[in-house]
């Protein structure tokens, strides 16, 4: 197939630009300082021998080189404003432009942790606002805002998860973690200090409940469970599983990665969940901005809320709002001040831009979504699991193997036909795995594409493999060398490598 | 809802095409009993003006345009425009994790520079990605120490960030390390006789803070000198980055756990910010988070991808260095973009300015209230003793003079009683430094 019988893309120059060191040269300036209203001080005479002598390695460009170089660089990425991004689990969905906007406001975005309580009665009231619509949501009791991302409310709900236990007089041993998960999850659960033991998935992609039963004893601590699964199943023995757990004291913890399934339509804390942590970045609608800022809330049941991290965002008597230092039981700090308060702002602009309906409908987009691609995909590639999916769906690469092709060589071929690619062999339950989540954000014409691109790629595995071996094509770089990457490793330039 | 982009028709259409008879069909694997059928209890859909209205709202119940005169770990300093309308673009904002880097150059290489700007600033000769904030960076940096060197203990300077502290402590417990705390001399430096009696060939680590908590450069060479020579390694925390600008860099530590948020982050009561976690070569293995390192494409061009991921949860799972996934890639962006904008030259030049503010200020309070730790140099915060009850000070100025004053560390530090923190930067203006003095005194 040629380019032009790609219809979502087109090829168009992208400008070259070098390493912003490369455009320094000495007196360039991007910068005027202020008149200085007070006397200027000697430096030398002011820290003596703390007095850095040799000025840091910075650039010395223009405004006008900034603003190109970063122009010129943000062309070279992919993003949801260009189109699907249908990273499975990571939730790529459209940032609403007023969540940017609230969040700029100045005595909002001004605002110093630090500064009196009377006057910061607005943040306050924003934490506490998203808190209350955040545990409606869940299905919870209580929540803290302070964890900055996702594995970081992991180990904050862990901890939670922990200290209630040795309340309970001990905190035992082990977690359980089925083999599906994130890699967040074990690497949590070794954080606070469990041995990590795999639970193994049944022929449906689920729990298996009779592994489950005869793991379960007075060793584990809990079960970290996502559900919707990273296989896109919801686990429908739930109810079953939390209680299995429950009956020997152990908690159920729910990675709330894939809680786009659920808003509005089920809630966690109706089936069983102790606590569990939302990812804002992901089922809430703030920007992933290239790999961060987060912000993972924990939401918990009551058993579980003393021992929420402190501070808390509590009322008085007159209305009016405070920070709650005091919990003798907290499991402490997580992070300094109050968490990635600008992630709160967007987060509760978007439920806001909602309401009830908005969010159900959401819900339903997103699981709608799924399953379309899934019913227009299935037959072209190998579906693992039978089982109902929601809001995302796992292909392999089986069919395309008999080629010699790999979930990753379709992955980058799809990068030529104008999408960023689905998750590259995650499961890894599923040899090969190719896992689609496009979330509600994309209207049919684009699923539609995306369906067209996927098949043809599919034909384009039997009739020109070596077309899909060698992709992308059309980028300014194919095939980046990871492997010379991380054997002798260049994590800083120099000037010498001019 | 007008964030979905479908008319019914086309709803229709595709649950025909999947053969389902409503949406609810969709949801079916739900058991029944756990589905959840009434509305949540949530305002109804609220048209855009609105949600402009409700927040413009909430921000008038913050104090507006005040004088802050305060740090303490986030620092008010000046954003360029450049870098909000630069980052606004959604190809930087809507991206995420550059997993294929044929279509994340843009963020592999500006991460990139981010490195080698956060080493010429450190002085040290790598720095990964970025952590979430200063907290968790040296809380990181304590358990990395931890895992280079094979020791279980490590020791804390008193006069390190209180919170920075109760976030190690989180981290630690479940560790196995045992934590100690050193505390300060009159001049607010270590105190280092104490501190040379505390390492032992059981300290994977000791952790300050430079400049520290109370605003004091630190004798970071006197120090690495005492850490080193019982084979421990010196984790060296920095709050205020702009600070390392006219400050020597901490050049004699193993590892440098920096707060980034002066770098042109807005305060935002306290977050997004920016961790990064700068080392030696050496013990590259052992950082935790993201890299992104040079290599090239099948021709040969120059380009740049994630590296050394076999250090990570995705690869490693429980075995991994930390479980850290998602960091604050958007928020080193703009640090990235504020280094460019000041250079070499120009945030030198800032900071002499924010000498001069803090210069000013401590003389101006010190004429009506004690400095503490006199004898030692520091940036551009500082500690009085006022006859006047610092909270009192603090909830006056803030509600008659629109003032941020000194933090009142008796929340922190019991034992120095009737003390405050203060902070002047480029942006504090000699009227409110003046003001300020006033209420100080009465």
């Amino acid at each position: 197939m040629s380019t032009k019988d790609i219809k979502k893309v087109n090829t168009h120059p992208s400008q070259n630009e070098g390493l912003i060191f490369e455009h320094s040269s000495p007196g360039k300036k991007a910068y005027r300082l202020r008149q200085l209203d007070v006397p200027a001080v000697d430096a030398a005479s002011e820290l003596g021998s703390a007095l850095r002598t040799e000025a840091a390695a910075l650039p010395e460009v223009s405004e006008v080189e900034i603003v190109r170089h970063f122009t010129r660089l943000s062309t070279w990425n992919y993003a949801v404003d260009h189109g699907m991004y249908p990273l499975g689990s990571c939730t790529m969905k459209y940032n609403p432009r007023v969540n940017e906007y609230v969040a700029r406001l100045e005595s909002i975005a001004g605002a110093h942790p630090y500064q009196s309580e009377a006057s910061a009665q607005g943040a306050l009231r924003i934490m506490k606002t998203l808190a209350d619509a955040l545990v409606e949501i869940c299905g919870m009791d209580a929540i803290t805002l302070q964890p900055a991302a996702g594995a970081h409310g992991e180990m904050t709900g862990i901890l939670l998860m922990r200290a209630y236990l040795e309340s309970k007089g001990n905190p035992r041993k082990k977690i359980l973690i089925p083999d599906s998960a994130h890699g967040t999850n074990p690497a949590t659960a070794a954080m606070v200090g469990y041995q990590v033991e795999n639970l193994r998935s049944n022929a449906n992609g689920m729990v298996d409940l009779a592994a489950l039963e005869a793991q379960m004893n007075e060793d584990v601590a809990g079960l970290m469970l996502t559900n919707p699964n990273t296989l896109g199943i919801f686990d429908a023995q739930i109810g079953e599983i939390a209680e299995i757990l429950h009956a020997k004291g152990g908690l159920l913890y729910m990675d709330g990665a894939n809680m786009n399934a659920l808003v509005a339509k089920a809630r966690p804390g109706d089936f069983g969940v102790d606590m569990m942590h939302l990812n804002l970045h992901k089922t809430f609608s703030t920007p992933h901005g290239g790999g961060g800022p987060g912000s993972g809330p924990v939401a918990c049941k009551a058993h579980l809320e003393p021992f929420l991290p402190k501070p808390v965002v509590a009322e008085n008597a007159d209305g009016s709002l405070r920070l709650d230092y005091d919990r003798p039981q907290s499991v402490g700090r997580v992070r300094a001040f109050f968490g990635n308060f600008g992630m709160h702002v967007r987060a509760l602009a978007y439920i806001m831009a909602n309401g009830p309906d908005g969010l159900r409908q959401t819900t339903e987009d997103a699981v709608l979504n799924a399953n379309y691609l899934r019913k227009k995909l299935e037959g072209t590639f190998d579906l693992p699991y039978a089982t109902p999916t929601m809001h995302e769906t796992v292909f392999s690469d089986k069919l395309q193997n008999k080629q010699g092709i790999k979930t990753g060589d379709i992955a980058k071929r799809l990068i030529d036909y104008g999408f960023h690619p689905y998750t590259v062999s995650f499961p890894m339950v599923v040899h090969g795995a190719m896992m689609i989540e496009p979330t509600e954000s994309e209207p049919l014409e684009e699923l539609d594409l995306f369906v067209d691109a996927m098949k043809a790629i599919a034909a384009e595995c039997e009739s020109d493999p070596e077309l899909v071996k060698n992709a992308p094509h059309t980028t300014r770089l194919s095939r980046l060398d990871e492997t010379a990457a991380a054997r002798k490793p260049i994590l800083r330039w120099k000037p010498e490598q001019k | 809802m007008r964030y979905l982009p479908k008319s019914p028709d086309e709803r229709k259409l595709m649950l025909d095409a999947i053969g389902a008879g409503s949406v609810d069909e969709l949801f079916a694997p739900i058991p029944e009993r756990f589905r959840f059928t009434r509305d949540l209890c949530l305002p109804p859909q609220m048209a855009e003006s609105e949600i402009v209205d409700w927040f413009r709202a909430r921000a008038a119940e913050n104090a507006n345009g005040q004088q802050i005169l305060l740090g303490a770990g986030a620092y008010n300093h000046y954003r360029p425009l450049a870098i909000d309308t630069l980052i606004s673009r959604g190809e930087w904002f809507t991206a995420y994790t550059p997993y294929q880097p044929e279509i994340a150059q843009g963020t592999l290489q500006a991460i990139f520079e981010f490195q080698t700007m956060i080493c010429g600033l450190t002085g040290m000769e790598v720095a990964n990605a970025s952590m979430y904030d200063g907290s968790t960076g040296a809380a990181e940096a304590v358990m990395m120490a931890m895992r280079v060197t094979g020791r279980h203990e490590a020791i804390l300077a008193r006069s390190v960030h209180p919170e920075y502290r109760e976030v190690i402590a989180t981290y630690a417990k479940y560790q196995g390390l045992p934590l100690t705390e050193v505390g300060f001399s009159t001049n607010g430096r270590v105190d280092l006789e104490a501190l040379d009696k505390a390492v032992t060939d059981k300290t994977a680590c000791v952790l300050i803070q430079s400049p520290n908590f109370f605003g004091t450069i630190e004798d970071v060479v006197a120090i690495a000198d005492i850490v080193h020579a019982k084979g421990a390694l010196l984790v060296v925390s920095v709050a205020e980055a702009l600070s390392l600008a006219l400050v020597k860099p901490p050049a004699e530590a193993d590892i440098v756990a920096l707060e980034a948020q002066s770098f042109g982050v807005p305060l935002s009561y306290g977050g997004p910010y920016a961790g990064v976690i700068a080392t030696r070569e050496k013990f590259i293995r052992q950082i935790p988070g993201r890299l992104a390192g040079q290599t090239t494409d099948r021709d040969g061009k120059r380009g740049f991808v994630l590296t050394l991921s076999t250090r990570e949860q995705h690869i490693r799972r429980e075995k991994a260095t930390s479980n850290i996934c998602t960091n604050q890639a958007l928020v080193a962006l703009m640090v990235n973009i504020y280094m460019d904008v000041y250079g070499k030259v120009g945030l030198r030049e800032l900071a002499e300015q924010n000498l001069a503010k803090a210069a000013y200020a401590r003389k101006t309070l010190g004429a009506k209230a004690k400095v503490l730790f006199e004898g030692a140099p520091r940036f551009n915060e500082f500690v009085i003793e006022g006859t006047a009850d610092a909270e009192a000070v603090f909830t006056r100025l803030s509600k008659d003079k629109n003032i941020v004053a000194g933090l009142p560390l008796k929340r922190f530090y019991p034992e120095l009683g009737n003390t405050s923190l203060w902070c002047a930067t480029e942006l504090t203006s000699r009227e409110a430094i003046d003001t300020a003095a006033e209420e100080v005194a009465r």
